[in-house]
This record gives C-alpha cells, sequence and structure tokens, in this order.
C-alpha cells in the first residue's frame, strides 16, 4: 500500500513537472485529474469562468504527452458531418462515372439480369467505404495510430443532440457508421472537453467524464503562471500584479479579470517599463484587465486605495 | 465508516491499511466508501451506480493514504458541479475526521505497565494500549451494527452512541473495572482508574463521532422529508416561513421545465440550396438531381405568456403563484408576464429588474387584493398584450375564474385561443367548485386547450409537463 501510495504521488509530481515543461503551471488538483483520466482512460470535463487555461489545458497535455492535438470548436447547429465523418461526394460522384464506363467489362458473358446482380455483388460494395470516408475530428481522433488529445472546446454551445451523440464516442470510444458499421478507436484518445456553463449539461455526459472545476488561482499559484508566462518581470512587481488582480476579484464585478488578463497586463507592464504600480498607470492600462465599461467607472475611484494596498501586501514600504 | 485506511501512514493505523489492500470492490474497503456514497447522498449529491464504481477504480489507483489526492480524485469522480464540490468538501472532512482518538493513543500507557487480568475484555486491552486504530475499526463495527447511517435528528445521538458502545462491549469494561475495584490490591486499583479515564475517553469520541455522523446523513434527510412535505402541500396551508425555501422548490421546477423544452426547433429557410445534401441524396440516381434538400436555420424556443389572478379571492395561493412566475422569468428567456385583479398591468419589468420579494411586494401592492374582475381585465390584456401572441406561444392563465359577477368576456378568451399555441388555464381550487357561485370556470373551459386544478408544486410540475410535451 505505501509503495502504491508514494508512487501516487511521485506520479502526480511528474504530472506537474511534465505540465510545467509544456509552460502551464498546474495545481495539484489539476494534475490529479490528468492522471487519473489517464489511468481510468476517461474524458475530463473542465469548467470554470473563461481565461483560466481550460483549454491551455488541453494543449499543454498533449505537449506533456507527446500526442497530436486534434481541436474541435463546438457552436450551435455542429453536427456529425462537421464534428465525425462525411463521404467524399465529388470522389463518389466520379466512381459512378468509372463505374459505368467499367460496367460493360463487368458484365461481359452474362446472359440474365440475376446473374448480372449476382456478379456486381462480387465486386464488392466499395461505394461506401472507408476510402470515400472523410474523416472529421472525432474520427480522426479515433483513427490516431498512437493515439490522440481530443479537445472539444466549450461544448456548452452546442446543442443537446449533439451531446448526446458524444456519449457513445466518450464511453467507448468507437462511433457508428451505419453503411460501414463500428469504427473502434487504436488508441483510446485522451479527452478534454470544456464548458463555459452557458447551458447546464446532461446529467449522462458529466457521469461519464471526470469533472473539474478550475477557479481562479490563489496567489502563489498565480505568480508562478506569471513568473513562466512572463518572464522578464521583477519578482516586485509580479507580487503586485497578483495582489491587486486578488483584489479586484473579489470586487463586484460583470466580468472578473481572469488568468490570461493577468498574464496579458503584465506583458502590458513589462511593455511600458514599469518597476512598481502607480495609480496613474493602473488607471491607464484599466482596460487590459476590464472588459466593460461599467466595471471600469466601478473600481476607477477605488484604484489609488488598491494600488497602495497591492505595494503594501507586496512587502513593500510606501 | 472507514478512518482508518484514510489516516497519514505515519499513524498507528498503517497495519490495518496494509491488512486491507489490495482494494477491490468487493474487498474490505468497499463498506467505508460506500457509507460514504451515503453521506453523500444525504447531503444532495447524486452519486449513481456508475460513479461508484468510478470511484472505486480512481481509489485503486491512487490509495487510500494519500488523504489529499484521496480527495482531489473522489472530489473529480464523483461531484460534478461547483455546488457539489462545495459539499463534497464538507463532507469528506467530516466523514475523513479522526481526531477525537488520537487523544486516546496519547493518554494510553504502555500495555506491560499494571496488573494484567486473565480474562481482561478486548476493549480494555485495546483502551489500555492506546490502540487507536483497532479502536476505530471496533467503533466502526459497532456504528454499522447500530444502523448510524439512518440517524435522522438531534435527539437520537444519545441512543446511538450508547448502541455503539454497547456492541463495542462496554458492559465487559464495566464489570472488569468493577471486579479490578473489587480486588483492592494497588496494582488492580491503578488500572482501575487507568480503565476508567480512558473509558471516559472513549465515551467522548463516540459522542464526537455520533454527532459528525448526525452532521452527515440528517440534514440531507431532514431537508428532504421537508420539500417532500412542501411539494405536496397544498399552497393555500403553507405560511411564509415556508417561502424561501419554496423559492428554491420552485426554481428547480421551472428550470428542469425550461431545459426539458427549451428543445430548438427547425425550420427550412426557402432559396437556399444545401450542396453537400442534395448531392449526397441524389447519390442513388447517379448524380442526377431528383431531390433537393434546403437549408436548415434554427429558429427560437417556445415562448410563454403568464396570466396571474392576484386579486383577493387569491390572496393565500397569489405569492406562491407570482413566486413560480418569478423562477420561471429567471430560467425562460423572453417570458412576457401579466397580473390583475381589476385590471391588468403587464410585469414583465417589475420581475425583470427586482429580486423576488420586492418583486412580488410590487406586484401585489400594484394590482394585488381587489376585487377580480376577469371581463375588464380580459379587456386590458386584449389592448395591451394581444399583439404578443402567435402560433408559437402558450398562454399560461393561473386564476379562480370567480369574476364577481361581471361579464367574463369569454369571447375574448377565445380570440386568446385562436391566436396562440394554446391556453393553459391553472385554477387553485378544486374541479367540484368550479361553476359555483360567481365562478366562470365552466363558461371559460371549452376556450382552454387544458384546464386542471392546480394547489401545490407537484401539481403545478405535473400539469406544466403534460403541457409542454404535448
Amino acid at each position: 500500500m505505501n509503495d502504491l501510495d508514494s508512487s501516487t504521488r511521485a506520479a502526480i509530481d511528474a504530472v506537474i513537472a511534465g505540465l510545467a515543461r509544456a509552460g502551464y503551471i498546474s495545481s495539484r488538483q489539476i494534475a490529479t485529474a490528468v492522471f487519473l483520466a489517464q489511468h481510468l482512460q476517461k474524458p475530463i470535463l473542465v469548467e470554470g469562468p473563461a481565461g483560466v487555461g481550460k483549454t491551455e489545458l488541453a494543449k499543454a497535455t498533449a505537449a506533456f504527452l507527446g500526442l497530436p492535438l486534434i481541436r474541435m470548436q463546438c457552436y450551435e447547429g455542429l453536427d456529425e458531418a462537421k464534428a465525425l465523418y462525411e463521404w467524399k461526394y465529388a470522389k463518389q460522384l466520379l466512381y459512378t462515372q468509372i463505374l459505368k464506363d467499367k460496367l460493360g467489362e463487368e458484365l461481359n458473358g452474362v446472359k440474365s439480369l440475376a446473374a448480372a446482380v449476382k456478379r456486381l455483388h462480387g465486386a464488392g460494395d466499395i461505394f461506401f467505404s472507408e476510402q470515400f470516408l472523410e474523416p472529421r475530428p472525432l474520427l480522426r481522433a479515433l483513427q490516431q495510430p498512437c493515439g490522440a488529445v481530443l479537445l472539444v472546446d466549450e461544448v456548452d454551445k452546442s446543442d443537446q443532440e449533439f451531446e448526446a451523440f458524444l456519449l457513445e464516442i466518450l464511453s467507448d470510444y468507437q462511433v457508428t457508421v451505419p453503411e460501414i458499421g463500428t469504427i473502434r478507436a487504436r488508441v483510446p484518445p485522451f479527452v478534454v472537453l470544456t464548458s463555459n456553463n452557458a447551458r447546464d449539461l446532461g446529467d449522462a455526459l458529466k457521469r461519464r467524464c471526470l469533472h473539474l472545476h478550475i477557479g481562479f488561482p490563489d496567489p502563489k499559484l498565480e505568480q508562478r503562471i506569471i513568473e513562466v508566462k512572463v518572464p522578464g518581470i521583477s519578482e516586485t512587481l509580479r507580487r503586485q500584479i497578483v495582489a491587486l488582480i486578488q483584489q479586484l476579484r473579489r470586487e463586484d464585478l460583470r466580468k472578473l479579470p481572469s488568468v490570461s488578463e493577468t498574464i496579458d497586463w503584465a506583458r502590458v507592464l513589462l511593455l511600458l517599463h514599469a518597476e512598481h504600480l502607480e495609480a496613474a498607470m493602473v488607471r491607464d492600462t484599466l482596460n487590459v484587465l476590464l472588459k466593460f465599461e461599467g466595471d471600469v467607472s466601478a473600481v476607477e475611484s477605488k484604484l489609488p486605495a488598491f494600488t497602495d494596498q497591492a505595494r503594501r501586501a507586496a512587502g513593500e514600504t510606501v | 465508516m472507514s478512518g482508518a485506511e484514510a489516516r497519514p501512514p505515519d499513524a498507528a493505523a498503517a497495519p490495518a491499511a496494509q491488512a486491507l489492500t489490495p482494494p477491490t470492490s468487493s474487498g474490505p474497503l468497499s463498506a467505508p466508501l460506500l457509507h460514504f456514497f451515503q453521506a453523500l447522498r444525504d447531503a444532495g449529491l447524486r452519486v449513481s451506480v456508475a460513479e461508484s464504481i468510478d470511484a472505486f477504480a480512481a481509489v485503486a489507483v491512487t490509495g487510500f493514504s494519500e488523504r489529499d489526492a484521496l480527495k482531489d480524485a473522489l472530489g473529480l469522480v464523483l461531484a460534478k458541479t461547483l455546488a457539489e464540490k462545495e459539499a463534497f468538501a464538507r463532507c469528506f472532512d467530516l466523514f475523513f475526521a479522526r481526531d477525537a482518538l488520537a487523544a486516546l493513543a496519547r493518554e494510553a500507557t504502555p500495555p506491560s505497565a499494571g496488573g494484567r487480568v486473565e480474562d481482561g475484555s478486548a476493549l480494555a486491552e485495546m483502551l489500555l494500549a492506546g490502540d487507536s486504530a483497532a479502536l476505530v475499526v471496533a467503533m466502526e463495527k459497532a456504528a454499522n451494527s447500530a444502523g448510524i447511517s439512518e440517524i435522522g435528528f438531534f435527539t437520537q445521538a444519545n441512543i446511538y452512541g450508547r448502541r455503539i458502545l454497547d456492541a463495542m462491549g462496554l458492559e465487559a469494561l464495566d464489570r472488569e473495572i468493577e471486579a479490578l475495584h473489587r480486588q483492592g490490591a494497588p496494582e488492580a486499583a491503578a488500572r482501575a482508574d487507568r480503565l476508567d479515564a480512558q473509558r471516559r475517553r472513549l465515551g467522548e469520541a463516540v459522542r464526537d463521532f455520533v454527532r459528525r455522523q448526525l452532521a452527515l446523513h440528517a440534514a440531507g434527510k431532514t431537508r428532504a422529508m421537508r420539500e417532500d412535505f412542501l411539494s405536496k402541500a397544498k399552497l393555500t396551508n403553507l405560511d411564509r416561513s415556508d417561502f424561501q425555501r419554496m423559492h428554491g422548490l420552485a426554481r428547480v421546477l421551472a428550470k428542469r421545465l425550461a431545459s426539458k423544452h427549451a428543445r430548438i426547433r427547425r425550420r427550412t429557410r426557402r432559396g437556399q440550396l444545401d450542396l453537400r445534401r442534395t448531392l449526397r441524396q441524389n447519390m442513388a440516381t447517379d448524380g442526377m438531381l431528383f431531390r433537393t434538400a434546403w437549408k436548415r436555420q434554427k429558429i427560437e424556443r417556445p415562448k410563454v405568456t403568464a396570466i396571474c389572478d392576484v386579486s383577493g379571492s387569491m390572496a393565500s395561493v397569489a405569492r406562491f403563484l407570482l413566486l413560480f412566475l418569478y423562477s420561471m422569468h429567471e430560467v425562460m428567456a423572453g417570458l412576457r408576464a401579466f397580473a390583475f385583479s381589476d385590471r391588468l398591468v403587464e410585469v414583465s419589468d417589475l420581475l425583470e429588474h427586482n429580486d423576488i420579494e420586492p418583486a412580488i411586494a410590487a406586484i401585489l401592492r400594484e394590482v394585488g387584493f381587489g376585487s377580480s374582475d376577469y371581463g375588464r381585465s380580459l379587456e386590458d390584456f386584449e389592448r395591451s398584450g394581444l399583439w404578443l401572441l402567435d402560433h408559437q406561444t402558450s398562454v399560461i392563465i393561473m386564476g379562480d375564474g370567480r369574476g364577481n359577477y361581471s361579464n367574463p368576456r369569454t369571447d375574448i378568451l377565445e380570440a386568446i385561443s385562436k391566436r396562440s399555441k394554446r391556453v393553459i388555464w391553472l385554477n387553485p381550487e378544486p374541479q367540484s367548485l368550479w361553476g359555483s357561485g360567481d365562478s366562470d370556470m365552466l363558461r371559460y373551459r371549452p376556450y382552454c386547450h387544458y384546464a386542471g386544478v392546480c394547489n401545490s408544486l407537484r401539481h403545478l410540475e405535473r400539469a406544466m409537463t403534460d403541457l409542454l410535451e404535448g
């Protein structure tokens, strides 16, 4: 038991390190999810506010596992033909032409109609065969010889019908093409679904997935994320940025600044050669953090106080 | 209950944990996990069989002694919304807490010191040895045989505590202590004193354990009972204190209805050929285009217009109907809501911009508790609301149909019925009273696609489901 446990811990640490190499700083919980998904061969459903790195997780996992990333963006109206497979119509049309030309040769010497039909049957039904199948992301993910990371992005934007249709793929890693039969995955892909909670997903889908909720990171983690993503920035500024962002997230805003906004802002401040936060500079660059006019005007008056607090929290004497 | 397994490896529980490998679903580990699922269900999580199988698989991968990994792993598998994640964390901490018994282990003296009694009971030995792992196991066993997960009320705590102690062999322990006291020898007396002290601590540990179990299991049970009662209770019999809870229920109901019926309908958009589908459909005819396929476009969800009677005769149920109206408005975009007693006003804006209590108060202030005049209110609706209706709109009327002998204006209802997809009339009165006194219900009924009794949430749900499905 102890061996098993220490190996668990080591394995999770290895996942954290691997994701970090791919440029993704993960919490233990995220790493546990990736680790479990690998071992249980289950999809991960990632939920959380926009911009906390849900899509990024899939990309980093692909880099970490050394597998190709196959991405499928969901939207209202997405259907099987765009997600799974499509027949190559033009090719099929050509094939009928060729078939017509060859038909005479093929049926040479056949007397009755029944015999002709029999011979045609013998020629095999290649009209609906994998040759004429145009794989779309889902099918492509199943066909990869060494497996793949399949990212089903913003699954909440798709229709309920599509969600139901995903179930077969997610639980058995196979799809059924009526004309051909069932196609199984050679190596089950590592599936990541992301959702912004635009609508509630069905229970059936949730039941088949590991459910990972990524919230806003704690200050320590966020500092490390900035450290990795925006290398040239000084430690004091990094601390001040994170302290200020964490304060903003406590405000009652329409759209709270997310990790992606933090990174953008850090880049902006780096470009401006900022040494530390100043109220005027924060006000000028606020539109990087807050995306609604109402939010900006709501916090504008509090900015000097926030800036002071952030500097104090970062250990600087003001 | 589990626990010995959840302790960190440095604790005394290590031998017990080792005895439990390999973790399989049929192995001894299944009991604690199954009890944990029960606790989660009581806390309101839906743990399906498939998910519990996943949980076993996850535990088989992570093992038990790494508490954080265990918590993360189980949380990933079992809790599927943010609210569930919070409930899960609370449950996990309660369930896998084992602090009370650690005190026992600390206080215990080494077994070698002190007069041994040949027929010392197993419990006494464990207590003196401070073998907390064995004690935990014994307590869990005793708790299970006492049926601890059935505990539902605070008042049962003492009974369950007593049952657990009995099952652990308290009686034998008491006899032993008494016997030691009678012996009178200083060694025996010392042993008796130690046993006494440990017995007290055991009592505390068990009480603590039972309290935790109560927190785990009881909250869910009482809540489930209360909600069941509320959903069946007549709206007229409910009092204000139930309002908050009712809001929650009504909201869940409205949400369920909305998501179930928010199916997107399709309509053919004229004039645009879908080339791929057309080619495909005509494969069989050698590419000759016999059949055409057209591009389709999605259109909006079904529309609902609700009209609610808030007059004096409806006073007792108006609040709850408005509550349902409010919940419906929260989950259905584009709901138009009207309220009336002697005249009719649109209240969609009030619902939109206010919290529930102020919204309802404002509506009642505006038009509430008057003497109802269905004729005039229907005229008002004809003027202000009839244009809203089209063949996709469902009209829901909630009222008793008692118009104080005014002109019922059934012709307007007929017009409404013709223009809309369907008219649903929900009446809080029992059917036997329809048409009695000033009730015009029987005169309105021919123009309704459905007219039904509705005086509890359950009625409401049934009526709405029947209708929206049809």
